[in-house]
């Protein structure tokens, strides 16, 4: 670990595939305990940026340190620090749970006694501790996508990076899935997630990168980033009473933005809908108004997206 | 090397469990090598021998001499005379049919020399010895051919001698020429029989079946460790190996240690199987060793050189076989090229079956040391594929 604190730096990173620009310039770094996302549409770039970060892709250009250490696909001891969870499910069928596990733990330099404490953590965390034995082709999806994060988890890398990790899973597996990386990033574990889900990106990141086309066209904590394109927050009230009175009392409050009446309550927009909630709730009950329900939207990383590229992050 | 270890550890233990390396390592060679032995053996195990009768209507030299030919071709024939072609013929008809008692006599050919053959020959028109052959016994009738042609041939060389012996415009009389025939036919012995008895450094047809069968299925067995490469990056596992703390050289070897072992292990479970199981008989272990080691060498530069460069496993699959086919049709496996002689004899060198199954056949006079030229062929051929297979794996292991 270096006096930064930073687990990972890259900068400029570029790959061409023939005439195909496919990384173009990528840049960016995770702080210890940070979970950073990588968040864009399918052919954006992601996974071919994190495969030169794993060392794994020749890069045209651009540079990646990891605690301080430059790598390259050619580096053996700094490709310790990396953990790295494919996009495609990577075992061997053939193997069970627990061979897969071992394999790698060996290949990683884990051996003896920490090894096989190794493995048993890994096998509880991915909930895969009663099927260690099983042949692992014959695992569901979900199964296999666990199994897949667990190589990944084994020697606890300070950086792990997964790559869309819960393409194709049930909504229970998915769940798991995201509730473990939680758990991985509070323990000081730095993540570096990439997905094209935005609630994924939105749950899981401290900052998220969104890339389109090769290129990180914005970078930021949510907040940032949906400052940045100037969207904010509505607040629904459903409400009974003077509500006119309640909607100019209200307009007239710090941090809102406008306060409209309609037939059956009021629409307020704010910058921070969790901030400004409280207040406004105060004032509307002053103003003899009583509020049967409340519905916050927030505009999410979507529409940030659709702001910065002006199409959806799904097609 | 440590990491090649795990990587092999890990390959062996996956084929293992997967049967197709234990059926072609194992399986296939040793049955299709129980197989053909019992097919193949009461041929050529058995010893030739052949009954042929011979009709002299001629009474002249030559007539004389093609039948004192006959009789001096030694224990397997048995030659009987007699005196009407269609006794003869009768004789042949009773060799053909299955169904003829024991002690009906009988004959696989007959040579039917017609009168006035010596004089005809020996004024220079020419004669004709006529054979004629049991259908069931075809490798004997074929022989009787033979003999008849090669004394055939014989005439036309002595017949080129004597004619020039005898200065132009003299008339030499019949009874003349024909002794001056005689005496040339003393001096060279024209009947060249030599292709139809076996040479004398040979595998036993057993031997022979079996250690074509293992070399065969050898380029089989050792393609399940290189294409292993192909394989990793199938199922995405490649990445992983690539993002891993490692030398990616280690995968290479870790692929070529697994072809090796894989090798190893079915070549000696088949040379001790078909010992006991079928008697053959490999030689010396020392000499059998070191040309088994060399032939896995062989075999596994080849197919690196087919795993590195093939797209796919699938693609590889065919390139392995039609390779493996072509170099074992070429080198001998399914029948011996030496005796088709020529141009296939010498492109036999180029494979490796054709040195493995001429080690093994040098190491038949006993000596461990017969064994080196083979060996260096094999090992030279292992070597060369190897180097070129070893800068395509390079492209292999990047991305
Ligand atoms: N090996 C490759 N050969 C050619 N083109 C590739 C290769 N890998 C990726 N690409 C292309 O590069 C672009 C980025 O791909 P990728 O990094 O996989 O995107 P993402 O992971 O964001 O979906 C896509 O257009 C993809 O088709
Ligand atoms: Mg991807």
């Amino acid at each position: 670990m270096n006096g930064d604190g930073l687990v990972l730096e890259c900068r400029d990173l570029r790959r061409a595939f023939g005439d195909l620009q496919a990384v173009d310039g990528v840049g960016f770094s995770i702080a210890e305990g940070e979970t950073y996302g990588l968040l864009g549409p399918n052919g954006a770039g992601k996974t071919t940026s994190i495969s030169m970060i794993c060392g794994l892709l020749e890069r045209d250009s651009g540079e990646v340190v990891i605690d301080g250490h430059p790598l390259t696909t050619k580096s053996v001891a700094e490709k310790r620090a990396v953990g790295y969870v494919p996009q495609d499910i990577a075992i061997y069928p053939d193997l069970s749970a627990k061979e897969n596990l071992n394999f790698f733990a060996r290949l990683y330099g884990l051996s003896g006694v920490e090894r096989k404490k190794r493995v048993d953590e890994v096998l509880e965390i991915i909930g895969l501790a009663d099927r260690a034995n099983d042949r692992s082709e014959d695992f569901s999806g979900g199964m296999k996508r666990r199994l897949n994060i667990g190589i990944g988890l084994l020697h606890s890398p300070h950086l792990l990076i997964l790559d869309e990790p819960t393409v194709g899973v049930d909504p229970q597996s998915r769940n798991a899935i995201l509730e473990s990386v939680e758990n991985l990033s509070t323990e000081g574990m730095a993540v570096l997630y990439t997905t094209h889900y935005m609630e994924e990106a939105e749950r899981l990141c401290n900052r998220v990168g969104i890339i389109d086309h090769g290129k990180i066209v914005a970078e930021g904590t949510r907040r940032e980033l949906i400052e940045l394109v100037g969207q904010r927050d509505r607040i629904r009230l459903r409400a009974t009473g003077n509500i006119e009175a309640a909607a100019q009392a209200t307009a007239s409050m710090p941090g809102v933005y406008e306060a409209a009446a309609r037939d059956d309550g009021l629409d307020v927009l704010v910058d921070n809908a969790a901030d400004a909630l409280t207040g406004i709730l105060g004032t509307v009950a002053a103003a003899g108004v009583s509020v049967s329900s409340v519905d916050v939207d927030e505009p999410n990383l979507e529409a940030v997206f659709l702001h910065l590229t002006g199409r959806a992050l799904r097609d | 090397m440590r990491t090649a270890l795990l990587i092999a550890r890990k390959d062996l233990s996956i084929r293992l469990r997967d049967k197709s390396a234990f059926i072609y390592g194992i399986i296939a060679p040793l049955g299709l090598a129980f197989i053909f032995s019992f097919v193949f053996n009461p041929i050529q195990n058995s010893t030739f021998s052949a009954e042929y009768v011979v009709v002299n209507q001629d009474g002249g030299p030559v007539g004389d001499q093609f039948v004192g030919v006959l009789e001096g071709l030694g224990d397997e024939y048995t030659i009987r005379e007699v005196d009407s072609v269609d006794d003869a013929k009768k004789q042949v008809e009773v060799g053909s049919d299955a169904f003829a008692g024991e002690d009906e006599v009988k004959a696989d050919a007959a040579f039917i020399i017609p009168a006035g053959f010596s004089e005809d020959l020996l004024s220079g028109d020419g004669g004709t010895i006529t054979v004629v052959g049991a259908a069931s016994s075809a490798l004997s009738a074929q022989v009787a051919f033979s003999i008849a042609d090669g004394f055939a041939s014989g005439y036309d060389a002595l017949n080129l001698a004597v004619s020039t012996a005898i200065p132009e415009g003299v008339e030499v009389d019949p009874q003349t020429r024909g002794m001056m025939f005689g005496e040339a036919a003393q001096v060279p012995a024209p009947l060249g029989l030599d292709d139809v008895s076996t040479a004398t450094k040979q595998l036993d047809a057993t031997t022979y079946m079996a250690a074509g069968m293992a070399v065969f299925f050898l380029f089989f067995t050792v393609s399940f460790g290189v294409s292993g490469l192909l394989e990793e990056r199938r199922i995405g596992t490649m990445d992983r190996l690539f993002a891993a703390p490692i030398n990616r050289n280690s995968i290479i070897m870790g692929k070529a240690l697994t072809s090796f072992v894989l090798g190893i292990v079915s070549m000696s479970v088949l040379v001790v199987a078909t010992s006991l199981l079928l008697d053959a008989s490999w030689g010396n272990p020392v000499g059998v060793a070191m040309l088994v080691v060399a032939a896995v060498f062989s075999a596994m530069g080849i197919l690196a050189i087919v795993a590195a460069t093939a797209k796919t496993q699938e693609q590889a699959g065919s390139f392995q076989a039609i390779i493996s086919l072509l170099l074992a049709f070429l080198g001998g496996t399914f029948f011996s090229i030496s005796q088709a002689g020529g141009l296939l004899e010498k492109l036999s060198l180029i494979t490796p079956h054709a040195w493995f199954l001429r080690g093994l056949g040098d190491l038949q006079g006993g000596e461990v040391s017969s064994v080196f030229p083979s060996v260096g062929a094999l090992l030279a051929f292992g070597l060369v594929t190897g180097g070129i297979a070893w800068v395509f794996l390079q492209k292999a292991v990047q991305r």
